[in-house]
């Protein structure tokens, strides 16, 4: 377990990389590879609900996860005078699940009790300033005790010569595996026992399109629109979910191999006179199990002075169940796949809070490159029980 | 009926978008004091990353709002 936060780390490490660096000439175009900004962000948060799924869908859904990245971002010119930007990130995740530890109860510690996953990921990209083009690829590794995930991923975007329009386009790939981890009153020999690495593994790929266009609408006023279909493949259950029927028996849950899902999100943000920021977004998403859910976010950014800022926000979110749910003890015997996953129920959610963000000229408390602080804070709540508090902190030194 | 519905709203949708974008204005780079400001970025913030995430674990939906739309953790 992993007991110094990232954040403090990478700290210490930015500030000493930061000195020794001298400020860049405007028009001078390094051909060398140079650092620019170093990205730390840390988030904790806390759920309780009584709808586990471990336990068919009662039971307590007490959570915590304490989450941790670290970005680098690097530049430098070539020959050509294109741009080349380069990404690192390493993320470390810690959680502790009650309802997880229902798996198998007799254990002193589950399989998933509490676990740890690491993600490094890492991007490349190479900007034509004067075609306005930039073609980027990306690649993502993801490890926790019962999953693992490779990612690859490639994206175009164009620019219009008078910069108010662009046009992006990406493709995204993940190849993961799973651990099959049966709850333990239905493991049937066959590896199913669940001693150390002797369960068996299936595969879940995931395939995504994200279109997206950006205008600039006047002065104050910009939109985005985005569409991301994506199609998923493989073991899209997780088989450590019970489920139990009417007639009282118990099964893992079962839902289908495939799953078509298309979101289509809008952004617009307006500058209203010199203090204020409306930033909106809404979203609708629609899947081939019967899901359809509206998203609407919007944050007011109020500027104390121009380089503070706090930041309310409300985002209201509403979904139709999927095909496949049903509460405890209501799915019938004659169901081909079902679920007491309250998640794929129908519900409301409410998520509202404020950030406060701080980016002064000169760096903050002293430290010429640390250039920004944002800390938001945030509550959870669903119409269905579940409620949930999150905390993120993120700084930025240049 | 209700597919009917559902397609009368996206056409709208569109008809509004389309028309929004079809006023636009040429704007300088000059002019851009207000579109540059760190606030007015058309994606989610660093900040909103583990937000993000838990909302595509305990909701259905995910996608088109910078987070991911499936893969990569055990969770969507």
């Amino acid at each position: 377990m992993i007991r110094i936060p990232f954040t403090i780390i990478g700290m210490y490490l930015s500030m000493v990389v930061f000195s020794q660096t001298k400020p860049a000439d405007s028009l001078y175009k390094s051909k060398k590879l140079k650092l620019d900004e170093v990205n730390f962000v840390s988030g904790y948060y806390h759920q309780d609900g009584n709808n586990s799924a471990v336990t068919g869908g009662i039971g307590t859904e007490k959570l915590t996860d304490f989450a941790n990245t670290i970005e680098l971002k690097l530049s430098k010119y070539d020959k050509k005078f294109r741009k080349h930007d380069l990404s690192f990130e390493v993320g470390v995740d810690h959680y502790t699940s009650a309802s997880s530890d229902k798996i198998d109860p007799h254990t002193i510690s589950s399989a998933s009790m509490s676990d740890t996953r690491f993600y490094p990921s890492t991007a490349w990209s190479i900007q034509n300033e004067k075609k306005g083009r930039t073609i980027g690829v990306n690649a993502s590794f993801s490890k926790e005790f019962d999953y693992t995930s490779i990612g690859l991923g490639t994206s175009f975007t164009k620019t219009s010569k008078n910069h108010n329009t662009e046009f992006t386009g990406k493709l995204q790939a993940y190849f993961d595996t799973w651990k099959v981890i049966y709850p333990v009153e239905l493991r049937t020999g066959g590896g199913f026992r669940g001693e150390g690495d002797s369960y068996p593994s299936s595969p879940r790929d995931s395939y995504s399109t994200s279109l997206s266009v950006s205008q600039v609408i006047n002065k104050r006023l910009q939109i985005l629109l985005l569409a991301e279909p994506t199609y998923q493949t493989g073991l899209l259950a997780t088989k450590y979910q019970r489920v139990y029927f009417k007639d009282g028996c118990v099964q893992a849950e079962n839902l289908p191999g495939k799953r078509y899902k298309i979101p289509v999100g809008l952004r617009a943000n307006y500058f209203i006179g010199d203090r204020f920021v409306i930033r909106s977004f809404y979203r609708y998403y629609t899947d081939n199990w019967g899901v359809k859910a509206h998203t609407i976010d919007l944050e007011m950014p109020i500027k104390i002075t121009p380089f503070v800022s706090v930041s309310p926000f409300y985002r209201f979110y509403k979904q139709i169940a999927a095909d496949y749910f049903a509460p405890y003890g209501q799915h019938a015997a004659s169901e081909n796949y079902f679920t007491s996953d309250y998640d794929l129920s129908k519900f409301n959610s409410n998520f509202f809070g404020a950030g406060l963000s701080l980016a002064p000229p000169n760096g903050l408390f002293g430290m010429k490159n640390w250039n920004s602080l944002e800390l938001r804070y945030g509550h959870y709540n669903r119409s269905n029980g579940l409620h949930s508090d999150i905390l993120s902190l993120h700084l930025k030194f240049k | 009926m209700q597919k009917k519905r559902s397609a009368t709203k996206i056409i709208t949708a569109i008809l509004v978008i389309v028309i929004t974008m079809g006023s636009c204005q040429t704007v300088k780079e000059y002019q851009k004091q207000h579109l540059n400001d760190a606030e007015m970025q058309l994606s989610s913030r660093k900040v909103q990353k583990f937000e993000t995430s838990f909302q595509s674990y305990r909701e259905a939906a995910s996608g088109a709002n910078g987070g991911k739309t499936g893969g990569g953790c055990g969770c969507n």
